[in-house]
């Protein structure tokens, strides 16, 4: 079962025919655009092989999921490093994390790796392996320094995606997680259109409580709808704080519209669980320490525990592909009706 | 003084939300767009895309040139008027926004930036990256806020370092930048700004707004010593 996403076309010119069409380069509107010879001359119809290729290199790939927010700072690759370890507590398994944040990748320090270096071999490059069974890849991996800032416009970023997902030698994978930067721009569509040939489990969109947050992850939803990418559910991090003197709970992050269990009910979309604000998970973070093995009773660890063996991950897709359908049949999104 | 606020995250535009700004229609007039201004003094004048999707709920899904199109309209095309201060709020990254905001800046004065990062080391980490980003560009950095810096207890005064403390204060000095100060996590703010309320009308006697004056002050400062 393959979901195929759309490619959303985007261009620099007003008018423009679209780089598939028959007019693609040869129109009024293609005049003094940057792309004109390329379109003219028929390139830019044609697939990029590397899609087949990819394609063909993770067919073998039994899950794929992204984690997805449109917001910054809400906790993404803690998530999703910290997916990957619980997965991978399961040794038969063999799970692999990529990062594709390319301007700020965060998941070396998160999973203890920071100043490894990646090496090429015959079979392309090698990953980054934390425990025997959880192999990881990242722009920070290729960087020599902790301050090298990686300044490239999309499609250099787009480039080096393609080669995540083409070079890498992940060998035989059960999991294939991708931590994603925020935003629906560059990083998101060539994901998409990278692993178009391929099946995707979907997407985990992350969330914190509050309406500034929400309103994002709305966009990132519909993102998600645009590309007919499925959506696994949301988790609601930095859901609550409760002091560790007096025991009370404070929403630093107020749900003032309901939070993210307002806007499942209301998206009809699965609210896999909500994450407690908790001191001990930044400070595993910045040590490269899973805090699922750090303070495994935490209310924290113990949601995480409880997202991951949730009944929505991993669930077999035309079930996931319903609930996608029934959101978009609402008329949520008419451009996704077809 | 008047200031004004370009919101350069495209995808993710929050600006509109925060000042409470609902959605008001752009127009037109001899000299470019209007922006929106908060009051009738039009003290704070400000531009997102935002303000310009039928659907606030829409999805931008653009590649890097449509987005540094739109903000070179954002920059040359907003009928600003005379400001004193504007600020650019940018999405996270080095990229396309913030190469297009700086290409677009270039014949105007780019006094500098503000570095905002949250005390972990996961956070400094990437906020490196940006200080380098502003050293190749060229972009003077006024200095380092450390912001979600500890969040004291509303029932007991506790003090709790939620997301760590001090990787900030320590990420200026090590790489000697100025450190404008901390900025606690506060409830009172974070509503504040999910309902679009003024938090420096509505607690001027708390330690936040305390906090965030100062932070300004010394900016002012620094500006009118140049």
């Amino acid at each position: 079962y393959f979901v195929q996403p759309h490619f959303i076309l985007t261009t620099t010119t007003r008018n423009c025919p679209g780089t598939t069409s028959e007019q693609a380069g040869k129109s009024a509107p293609c005049q003094g655009c940057p792309n004109q010879k390329l379109c003219a001359s028929g390139a830019t119809k044609a697939p990029d092989p590397a899609i087949a290729e990819i394609g063909e290199k993770l067919s073998t790939v039994k899950h794929k999921i992204l984690v997805l927010s449109g917001k910054g700072g809400v906790g993404k690759s803690t998530f999703s490093a910290h997916l990957a370890h619980a997965l991978a507590s399961d040794t038969t398994k063999e799970i692999a994390l990529l990062d594709v944040d390319i301007c700020g990748p965060s998941i070396p320090r998160i999973v203890g790796l920071e100043g490894e270096q990646v090496h090429q071999s015959g079979s392309g490059w090698s990953p980054v392996y934390v425990e025997d069974n959880l192999a990881v890849m990242s722009i920070g991996f290729l960087l020599s320094s902790p301050d090298d800032a990686v300044i490239w416009r999309g499609p250099k970023k787009n480039g080096i995606i393609k080669q995540f997902l083409r070079d890498v030698d992940w060998g035989e994978l059960d999991y294939l997680i991708v931590d994603t930067p925020p935003g629906t721009s560059d990083e998101h569509l060539s994901i998409v259109q990278y692993l178009s040939a391929t099946h995707v489990d979907g997407a985990i969109i992350i969330t914190t409580p509050q309406e500034v947050s929400l309103q994002d992850v709305r966009k990132e939803i519909r993102f998600c709808q645009k590309v007919k990418m499925p959506i696994i559910g949301v988790v609601e991090n930095m859901s609550g704080f409760v002091c560790p003197k007096c025991k009370n709970t404070s929403q630093i992050f107020p749900p003032s519209t309901g939070g993210a269990e307002k806007m499942c009910a209301d998206l009809k979309l699965p609210l896999l669980g909500k994450v407690p604000l908790d001191p001990r998970i930044a400070r595993s973070c910045d040590e490269g320490r899973s805090f699922l093995s750090e303070v495994p009773d935490s209310p924290a660890a113990e949601a995480y525990q409880k997202i991951v063996k949730s009944e929505f991950v991993f669930r077999k897709t035309p079930t996931q592909m319903s609930i996608v359908q029934s959101v978009t049949i609402k008329g949520q999104n008419k451009s996704c009706v077809t | 003084m008047a200031v004004g606020i370009l919101d350069v995250d495209l995808c993710g535009p929050s600006i509109p939300r925060m000042l409470s700004m609902g959605r008001p229609d752009v127009h037109q007039c001899d000299s470019g767009w209007v922006p929106v201004y908060t009051d009738t003094q039009k003290s704070l004048a400000l531009m997102s895309i935002g303000f310009l999707l039928e659907d606030p709920d829409e999805a931008v899904v653009w590649r890097g040139p449509k987005k540094n199109a739109l903000i070179g309209q954002f920059v040359s095309d907003v009928a600003w008027g005379e400001l004193d201060v504007l600020l650019v709020d940018t999405p996270p990254g080095t990229s396309d926004e913030h190469l297009a905001v700086l290409e677009n800046l270039k014949k105007h004065r780019v006094d500098g930036a503000i570095l905002v990062t949250t005390p972990q080391a996961v956070s400094t980490g990437d906020v490196r990256r940006e200080i380098t980003f502003c050293k190749k560009t060229g972009v003077r950095i006024l200095g380092i806020v450390e912001n979600m810096s500890g969040f004291v207890c509303p029932h007991c005064s506790e003090c709790s370092n939620v997301f760590s403390k001090g990787g900030g204060e320590e990420l200026a000095k090590t790489t000697g930048s100025v450190f404008l100060g901390c900025v606690p996590l506060d409830p009172l703010l974070s509503a504040s700004i999910e309902e679009g309320r003024d938090f420096t009308q509505s607690f001027p006697d708390s330690a936040t707004f305390s906090a965030i004056s100062s932070i300004s002050q010394t900016l002012l400062n620094s500006l009118q010593t140049d």
